[in-house]
């Protein structure tokens, strides 16, 4: 095993072993009914916000590519899984919340899939700052079309209508215009969410580690080279965006079936950049550290109530901060001489542990 | 005449976007960044001169210099402290940092001013409108449209004659031959900030004189709809910034008025992604090609 | 082709109907590239006009010129980084007109380029492996959910990369982060990467820019030694004449993005055309050096 392989493969594990560890240690604490009220309440949000943040990450850090409408396919996905509940409780008397959930999750990524591609398409024909602004643009049209959309059921079909509230009289509303999803009885669990960040991280790390995640990475470092490698860019930067639109729509399915009203205005430009913060703080192609960051920047202004006031200003500060940090070639080097020593010291310690690697 | 009226509101809005959209298509020309805190920084100017007529009882001449003087020198430092630094990054960093900045200046305008809209407050620019036949043209809208052109002229004039409009010509064409020419590019970049807040400020004011309605996300959505009448009419171009505010403008009023009110913004938006998929480089962009 | 020769010396150039020159093997082959009046114009400018080349299955050939002659550009016409405003490329007797950049690399083109672009964040192994992107496939799928499929051919992928580095002696460097190489390993790792391709022309972007004479050198025996073990056509930019004249077979003369002289090193050397465009107008020869020295 060549030392790069064993590198990824510790960083797998630790990864896992984080998000199962706090896993069986939130459910002991809700067993042992040592959990805080509102700590529980979190729990499904904070997993809906690590799959964004990883599935988001994966088009940022690996594709390399500025997406801010994130939040779009988020509802789209919110939308789908209540509506897609809602019909199978009304249509089919679908008892079984488990089952449920499980297919309105599987409805909401497929088609926030189905909208990443129809909007991948022409956006990803763009690049850098074009292309931020555009995903951005597309995620404010998708919020201003569900906030005209109604849906219903009535006699186990669906009812749709656009700009006007046209459904039939006996029809149950799933959808209500500027109202949002309405009525949606909350099936999410943490379990649920549980598998899915487990789902999320397979898909992702194992795809970065494969020969598409390569070609994705390559589209990032050097467009013009990987074409002339013969790696298809536009297919392999699609490829990252549909699949983060998929997870995305997941996590908004998950998200919306855990409260019971899902409104448009849930999902602005400004959720967009709330996961951004994650991905950023937990570090550009670095998928443990948007779980981590996701997890505790979700938490954070429910324990610190004086937080929640200046959260968004906090963030601001610590993203220009972050950028800066870590983008500026004098600082950087700064930063690097006086941390050297203590990397030093580490790997003095443990000289075995990461370094020394068969060389294949 | 609903037609005409339209018109006219559609051709006033749009002169607003476009001197937004001046601020961005010259940043964005000379020093290659999307400046994402552009709209922000008229929420400030807004702010200001809303503080001077409300507070501080200054003229409206005075509030608005004021307001201009004010958002210069935040142009100037958030150029400065955030963008300076990242003068070499990768795009997708100075893009983040202007998205901070951003939302740094939203939240600092909640902290300062809270989150309750204001009404700004009616001065005769507003007050006053003189009627043409059945038309009723308010002064804000013909000051806004009279605004819009002089701006356009002095700026044009002011890139074809003056030294620094000249340096500001080559930094925006190639950097690193601008600063072997003896070129200081830091400085020129300061310029052109400094002036695209100062007109910034003009667009706060005016923005708030026909839509009176001031709070601290006043400014994210006309600034971002401005950009994309800056890419509508092709980035890095001073009429292109014109004619693109104007359309847009134009075709938002009409839009939210023959079409749907609800749907008014993502219009727009669609005539910004039709855009860049059919001329990417806008309607008087130069194409650009890629160095290989 | 077994017995291909390794020097200019031995090798005879022999001229083929589009006027170009290509090595005694190679005239009876179709040829591995052949322009036809090629040309490309940026808004009026002529940048490269009426180019025509032949280059042999096995050739080692330059292009050179002064600075801004237009041969980069050549090199992006090539491979399909612009499209020809006038004339064709035909690659192994196909026409290129209206391909990607992707369908001439999978054609067969592989190439360098003048400002190192390598994958700077991704290891040296990763680069290779991307360069093999197209010769050792599975797909996605297989990928995420590690079918067996993904594991042989990550293996085939591993075997085979590290077979290319050794033959460069990069072998250990495997594991790097190719941005930070020193600057003649990268060069060198970008050769690796375009063979990887499997390319049947490589095309050399200034590869001895910002070597010393010893790397210098060691990349002459290399470009050789590539032709011979892989053999495949090389066409090389070059601003380094010791090189140049040392290593290519047939070299091609470009000035104004007009070809001036063609021939082998011995006739350039000797064409007055070449020493007018690379020393000036109406100075001599002797002039000429002396202002180089200065």
């Amino acid at each position: 095993m060549t030392k790069t392989k064993r590198k990824r493969l510790i960083y797998n594990l630790i990864t896992f072993s984080v998000v199962i560890a706090a896993y069986l240690i939130l459910q002991h604490m809700i067993d042992a009914k040592t959990i805080t009220r509102s700590l529980k309440g979190q729990l499904v949000p904070i997993c809906a916000w690590i799959v964004m943040a990883v599935s988001l990450n994966l088009v940022i850090g690996f594709s390399g590519e500025l997406s801010l409408g994130h939040a779009g396919f988020m509802s789209v996905g919110a939308y789908t899984g209540a509506v897609v509940s809602g019909w199978l409780l009304n249509a089919f008397q679908m008892e079984n919340t488990v089952l449920r959930l499980v297919l309105a999750i599987v409805a909401g990524g497929i088609l926030a899939g189905i909208a990443g591609v129809v909007i991948g398409i022409p956006v990803l024909r763009l690049r850098g700052d074009y292309l931020a602004i555009v995903t951005l643009a597309f995620g404010e049209i998708i919020r201003n079309l569900v906030n005209v959309l109604y849906i219903g059921t009535s006699e186990g079909h669906l009812n749709f209508s656009f700009l006007h509230k046209n459904l039939p009289e006996s029809a149950v509303i799933l959808v209500d215009g500027a109202k949002g999803a309405v009525k949606i009885k909350p099936i999410s669990t943490f379990t649920v969410g549980f598998v899915l960040i487990l789902i999320t991280l397979i898909i992702v790390l194992n795809l970065v580690n494969s020969r598409a995640g390569r070609a994705i990475q390559a589209t990032r470092d050097n467009r013009i080279a990987a074409e002339s490698m013969g790696v298809s860019v536009t297919k392999y930067k699609m490829m990252a965006f549909v699949t983060a639109a998929v997870l995305a729509g997941m996590a908004g399915a998950l998200y919306g079936l855990n409260s019971s009203t899902v409104v448009p205005t849930q999902f602005t430009f400004n959720q967009s950049i709330n996961v951004l913060v994650f991905v950023v703080l937990g570090g550009l192609g670095n998928v443990l550290g948007s779980v981590i960051s996701a997890a505790f920047l979700t938490v954070l202004p429910e324990v610190l109530r004086e937080f929640a006031d200046y959260r968004m200003l906090v963030y601001a500060i610590v993203l220009i901060l972050v950028m800066i940090f870590t983008n500026n070639p004098a600082i950087r080097s700064l930063v690097n001489r006086l941390i050297s020593p203590v990397k030093a010291l580490l790997r003095g310690r443990q000289p075995s542990a990461l370094q020394g690697g068969d060389k294949a | 005449m609903i037609f005409l009226d339209n018109l006219i509101n559609g051709l006033s809005l749009g002169s607003i976007y476009a001197i937004i959209a001046l601020g961005y298509t010259m940043v964005y020309g000379i020093a290659k960044m999307l400046n994402f805190a552009h709209g922000d920084v008229i929420m400030i100017g807004a702010y200001v001169a809303f503080c001077g007529l409300q507070y501080w009882g200054l003229p409206p001449v005075l509030a608005i210099a004021v307001s201009m003087i004010a958002c210069t020198v935040l142009g100037v430092t958030i150029e400065g402290l955030a963008y300076r630094p990242l003068r070499q990054a990768a795009s997708l960093a100075v893009l983040i940092t202007a998205i901070g900045m951003s939302y740094l200046l939203q939240n600092t305008a909640l902290m300062i001013w809270g989150a309750n809209p204001k009404s700004f407050p009616t001065t005769f620019i507003n007050s006053v409108s003189i009627r043409l036949g059945r038309l009723n043209i308010s002064i804000a809208t013909l000051i806004t449209i009279f605004a819009n052109i002089v701006i356009m002229v002095s700026l044009t004039l002011f890139t074809a004659k003056t030294k620094m409009g000249k340096a500001m010509r080559c930094v925006s064409e190639d950097r690193g031959a601008a600063e072997l020419m003896g070129i200081n590019v830091n400085r020129t970049i300061s310029v052109t900030f400094a002036i695209g807040s100062a007109l910034a400020a003009i667009a706060g004011v005016l923005l708030c004189s026909s839509y009176p309605i001031l709070q601290p996300t006043t400014g994210s959505m006309p600034g971002i709809k401005a950009f994309t009448a800056a890419v509508f009419g092709g980035i890095g171009s001073i009429p292109g910034a014109m004619l693109g505010g104007v359309l847009l403008g134009v075709i938002e009023i009409f839009g939210k008025a023959y079409i749907s009110t609800e749907l008014g913004d993502a219009i727009v938006f669609a005539v910004l992604i039709v855009v860049l998929l059919v001329k990417p480089t806008g309607l008087l962009g130069r194409p650009i090609r890629e160095k290989v | 082709m077994s017995e291909v020769r390794r020097h200019r010396s031995d090798t005879r150039m022999v001229p083929v109907p589009s006027y170009s020159i290509v090595p005694e093997r190679d005239v009876n082959a179709i040829p591995v590239l052949e322009t036809r009046h090629l040309g490309i114009e940026f808004g009026g400018l002529k940048a490269v006009d009426d180019f025509n080349l032949t280059i042999g299955p096995t050739e080692i050939a330059g292009l050179i010129g002064p600075n801004g002659a237009g041969k980069t550009t050549v090199f992006n016409l090539l491979t399909k980084v612009y499209e020809p405003t006038s004339g064709a490329v035909l690659f192994r007797g196909k026409d290129l007109h209206g391909m990607s950049i992707v369908q001439a690399s999978r054609l067969g083109i592989a190439r360098t380029f003048q400002n190192i672009r390598l994958f700077d964040r991704m290891t040296v192994e990763e680069n290779v492996r991307i360069g093999l992107h197209n010769q050792i496939r599975y797909d996605m799928f297989s990928g995420i959910l590690r079918l067996p499929r993904y594991w042989g051919q990550e293996k085939k992928q591993h075997e085979k990369a590290m077979e290319l580095l050794s033959i460069f002696g990069m072998q250990d460097l495997a594991d790097e982060t190719a941005g930070s190489l020193p600057y003649g390993v990268q060069r060198r790792l970008e050769i690796v990467r375009a063979l990887a391709t499997d390319p049947k022309l490589l095309l050399l972007d200034e590869p001895a820019a910002g070597m010393n004479p010893r790397e210098t050198e060691e990349l002459m025996e290399n470009i050789a030694g590539i032709r011979d073990r892989f053999q495949i056509a090389i066409l090389l930019i070059e601003h380094d004449m010791s090189l140049v004249m040392g290593v290519c077979e047939g070299i091609c003369v470009l000035n104004f993005g007009r070809v001036i002289a063609k021939g082998t090193a011995d006739e350039i050397q000797a064409n007055p055309d070449v020493i007018e465009a690379y020393l000036g107008k109406k100075r001599t020869e002797q002039n000429g050096r002396e202002e180089e020295k200065a």
